[in-house]
């Protein structure tokens, strides 16, 4: 059998994206979230998770991709990070895929901007490109806006 | 790490914190033989735990402590301070070989040859050498104190001829010949220690002591019989007591069950538990809590009486068991004072000063993490005490004190909050030289310090960059600290504050929260989301109803600001700093004001609805969001969703009422302090002979009617009861009248009328006393700039205030010439009660 390994997938505007399933925890819809005042845009805002309060990103806004529709629900997608538990929030959860180490390729060159870092490339799956999400960095929300609103005013 | 290691640096490091105590405590008593023979102990312990672990070389430096020690408790030497500091040397060389043990797993490669050569040195320094065998002056006294009864104490026992080889005079010889033997002999020791056969009774000691301490028993007595039972008595020491007749039976029993169940409460009554253990429960019963507050909502919502009765069972359980798994967090501030008697005694040295210290309210309870975080501020009060606040001896005697100086630390309750104060008699602030280095570096302009009170002085000491020490010293003096102080204890919710008296000392106090897990706090509403605004920071609510709130709040060039009693409150408004969406304004058009505290700067946040009160859980922000200053944390709220917590210190630098204040602080205080003179409040009354009246509002503590029927006599003063403490009442008539005439004061002239007395209530001299006057007339603004001389005793000045003449009341003459001086001791009880 050939090397291969198993990726949690979802959508995000149309385009497939996979984490590796070892760094989920787990997948959750509809939770109320509160919104942080001040923080970076990335983050939607907080959620309850069984009583862990876990900080949700926007992940479009994070990879620079169109906002969702105000009146969509997305999907958390909690998965473990460096910082403990981060909710990545993405349109529409898919499969659990299982592809081989072989169908790999690193992002072709013309992919910049900061969205490269975030993407380790993709795999080639049948008909379509699973995008590999870097999720350290997916999870990294950066300076607050605070700081660049302040040093505006 | 091995567990066995593990757990022996633990308790080493345990028993080296009781040495530094103990030796410190030993050098002001002594000849005590309990406390030389646990010092003893702990180090042998220490000594023979190494051996068995194989760290040869902080077996070393023990076992050259543990030398200089026998001598001692054999009464070969005498403890001076040059020994106490050579023992204390060595407890620092063990600590740090224990540091490099838990590091490297290995006792580092410095084995201390100049420290074991000085205590070596010691050895022979005073008293006679070594000669009899020590076993004469061993007596079951030394073995008193409330150490278990076990091998180690067999140990000791065989260990003595290795003490002797060790104290011998070739003890300064190479310490390598010895360093060998403990491993040898302390291994057979616990072999002995079954086979040696001769039944202990440890309790015998502790039993005799335990007499004499309750009085049933003189020390004559208990050495007469420990002396015959030295001399083969079999009998227990109780048996031997009955049996001299020194005792009764009775008494030998009650004193027995005192100590089996003292045996019981240190022995198997307490275990030890993992802190990360404590933790986990911790955020459990938040859990619980948070749980707790969402059932109780659902409940409130349903009309099934079980389901609600179960549910307020539930609430109650998890009230109880939060309050005890915080108990179990809870740490008695004793435990970082320990560390003091040795930080005092070590400076006491090196700068020279004679100190003592004391304490009171060792067993205040705080949490743990509270404990933690004010570990530093408080080492470094007492540093700061003991270096600047606390003169030389031949400085105190110059001024009349005692050349020993007091440090004295205090820790008490109240409302809800820890208060640590920590005071010494010394030299106090210089106000003058404070005001001078101030303005020297720039921190305040020369004539914000002429207008500045004393108090407001002495809290320059807490900005950065301030010291006024004249030689930068190791101990302090660098200008860093008393910030860091400052800051340290606010990052806590808590509060510092400095009194201080020329001459007699300085006063700092530390106020503050007594846990940070799950803390009460306010909740409001701006923009639709919850936010929870911590209790410790809450001054007061307002609530301006339409009509109000246009006119209350008024506009400095555009910035909104609201007259509080007079004084103008800046406003702020939440959603705007927070950048959230402006909601309609419900058309009541209703404001509800948070009055808020922040370094000592009040400020009013505008909220859209003040909710309720409740207890809330503290969960951390995430790193990601730790760079928003604005929110101290988040917590769940009953109905599941989150809310964030205020940082009410960094909403105020954020919305620039801080930054302000630390620019302006001295102006401010200055603009302050000019618009009181320019605009002060003042109340006006009649007085004698239809003449008008004044006093400054601010200096009166309230106004009463008191009716007449209340006056009695004590003395030659009038008094009456008030609010369970009796208030001398002077009567402004008389007062203002010659002294003479004065003291024949009869009864008030109002109470014969029978109508009530008008009374100005105001603290003089830290308690209550009340003046009556004819008639209150009016609570006036007015600049009253006009001052012309006053024509008698007991007036200030006149001025005119409201287009007419009034005299200006300086009630503190008036007190001071009706006799009401404190007594000293009745100024500090009734001042004690002020403050509760």
């Amino acid at each position: 059998m050939a090397h291969t390994s198993q990726f949690c997938t979802f959508y995000l505007d149309g385009l497939l994206f996979g984490v590796e399933l070892q760094g989920v925890q787990e997948v959750i819809r509809n939770l109320e979230m509160t919104p942080v005042p001040l923080a970076p845009g990335v983050v939607r805002g907080l959620i309850n998770l069984r009583g862990q309060i876990v900080t949700a990103v926007d992940l479009r806004k994070r990879l620079e991709l169109q906002p969702l529709p105000a009146d969509a629900h997305p999907v958390n997608v909690v998965v473990r990070s460096e910082d403990g538990a981060v909710s990545l929030l993405v349109d529409e959860i898919g499969d659990v895929a299982e592809v081989e180490q072989s169908s790999f390729e690193r992002a072709p060159e013309t992919l910049t901007g900061p969205v490269r870092a975030m993407i380790l490339g993709v795999y080639k799956m049948d008909g379509r490109l699973l995008h590999v999400l870097d999720k350290e960095k997916a999870c990294y929300v950066g300076e607050p806006e605070a700081a660049a609103a302040a040093a505006a005013r | 790490m091995d567990e066995i290691v593990n757990d022996f640096l633990i308790e080493s490091n345990e028993n080296l914190d009781r040495l530094d105590q103990e030796l410190v405590k030993l050098e002001s008593e002594p000849s005590s033989k309990e406390l030389l023979a646990s010092i003893f102990r702990t180090i042998h312990t220490i000594k023979g735990s190494c051996g068995f672990l194989g760290f040869t070389r902080l077996e070393k430096v023990a076992h050259a402590g543990e030398s200089l020690l026998s001598r001692l408790r054999d009464g070969l030497l005498t403890l001076n301070v040059e020994i106490t500091s050579g023992l204390l040397a060595m407890v620092d060389a063990v600590r740090h070989m224990l540091g490099e043990i838990q590091a490297t797993e290995h006792d580092g490669e410095d084995d201390y040859p100049e420290l074991r050569e000085e205590l070596a040195r010691l050895q022979g320094s005073n008293g006679v050498p070594a000669a009899s065998p020590p076993a004469a002056v061993f007596s079951p006294a030394v073995f008193s104190s409330e150490e278990a009864p076990s091998s180690k104490e067999v140990n000791i026992a065989v260990e003595v001829p290795l003490v002797v080889t060790a104290v011998s005079p070739s003890a300064a010889g190479p310490p390598q010949i010895l360093a060998a033997k403990p491993e040898a002999v302390a291994l057979p020791a616990k072999a002995v220690s079954g086979a040696e056969g001769k039944p202990r009774r440890p309790s015998s000691g502790k039993l005799g002591a335990l007499l004499v301490e309750r009085g049933s028993l003189t020390a004559q007595g208990l050495a007469l019989a420990v002396q015959k039972q030295e001399g083969g008595d079999q009998r227990p020491l109780g048996e031997i007591l009955l049996g001299l007749g020194l005792c009764q039976a009775q008494e030998i029993q009650e004193t027995q069950q005192i100590l089996d169940s003292r045996d019981r409460e240190s022995g198997t009554e307490t275990i030890r538990v993992g802190v990360n253990v404590l933790d986990r429960l911790m955020n459990l019963v938040g859990e619980l809590v948070l749980a707790r507050n969402q059932l109780l909502q659902v409940s409130s919502n349903t009309q099934d009486p079980g389901f609600q009765a179960v549910s307020q069972r539930l609430n109650l359980i998890a009230t109880e068991l939060q309050g005890e798994v915080m108990k179990t967090r809870m740490q008695p501030i004793v435990t970082i004072w320990n560390k003091f008697p040795r930080t005092v005694r070590d400076l006491s040295q090196s700068c020279g000063k004679q100190v003592r210290l004391e304490m009171e309210g060792q067993d205040t309870e705080l949490d743990r993490t509270i404990i933690e975080a004010i570990k530093d501020p408080l080492t470094h009060l007492v540093r700061n005490s003991m270096d600047h606040g606390i003169e030389t001896p031949e400085a105190r005697r110059a001024s009349g004190k005692d050349g020993t100086g007091i440090l004295k630390l205090r820790a008490f309750h109240e409302g809800g909050q820890v208060n640590i104060e920590i005071s010494d008699d010394g030299a106090g602030l210089n106000s003058d030289r404070i005001r001078q280095k101030a303005v020297e570096r720039g921190l305040i302009s020369a004539q914000q310090s002429a207008a500045m009170a004393d108090r407001d002085v002495f809290n320059l000491i807490f900005l950065p960059g301030f010291s006024t020490a004249e030689k930068i010293t190791n101990v302090s003096g660098r200008g860093v600290g008393m910030d860091v102080v400052k800051t340290n204890v606010e990052k806590i919710g808590g509060l510092v504050d400095v009194h201080s008296t020329p001459g007699r000392g300085t006063t700092v106090r530390v106020k503050i929260p007594l846990t940070l897990a799950i803390i009460p706090a306010l909740i409001v509403t701006c923009s639709g989301d919850r936010f929870a605004i911590p209790q410790v920071n809450l001054l007061e609510l307002v609530r301006l109803e339409a009509e109000a709130s246009e006119k209350g709040i008024e506009r400095v060039h555009g910035v909104p600001v609201y007259r509080l009693r007079g004084r103008l409150l800046p406003l702020v408004y939440l959603n705007r700093e927070l950048q959230l969406p402006e909601q309609d304004l419900d058309d009541d058009g209703v404001v509800n004001i948070v009055v808020l505290q922040a370094d000592g700067r009040q400020f009013g946040l505008i909220v859209d609805e003040i909710n309720d009160t409740e207890e809330i859980v503290v969960k951390p922000l995430r790193k990601q969001l730790k760079t928003v200053k604005t929110f101290a944390g988040s917590t769940i709220m009953g109905d599941g969703r989150v809310a964030l917590i205020l940082d009410v210190m960094g909403l105020a630098q954020r919305a620039n009422v801080i930054a302000e204040l630390r620019e302006d602080h001295a102006l401010g205080e200055k603009a302050v302090a000019a618009a009181t003179m320019e605009k002060r409040r003042y109340l006006l009354f009649a007085g004698p002979g239809d003449s008008r009246m004044a006093v400054p509002l601010d200096t009166l503590a309230r106004l009463e009617e008191l009716p007449a029927s209340q006056v009695e006599r004590a003395g030659t003063h009038w008094v009456a009861q008030y609010r369970g403490q009796i208030l001398p009442l002077v009567n402004l008539e008389f007062a203002l009248q010659e002294r003479r005439r004065y003291r024949q004061q009869s009864k008030f002239a109002a109470s014969e009328s029978g109508a009530p007395l008008q009374v100005l209530v105001c603290n003089y001299q830290g308690r209550a006393v009340g003046v009556v006057v004819e008639q209150i007339l009016d609570i006036v603004e007015d600049a009253a700039e006009v001052k012309y001389p006053a024509s008698r005793p007991g007036v200030l000045y006149s001025t005119i205030i409201q287009e007419k003449v009034t005299e200006l009341i300086d009630i503190p003459a008036i007190l001071s010439s009706a006799g009401l001086d404190s007594a000293p001791g009745l100024a500090v009880t009734s001042a004690a009660e002020a403050g509760s």
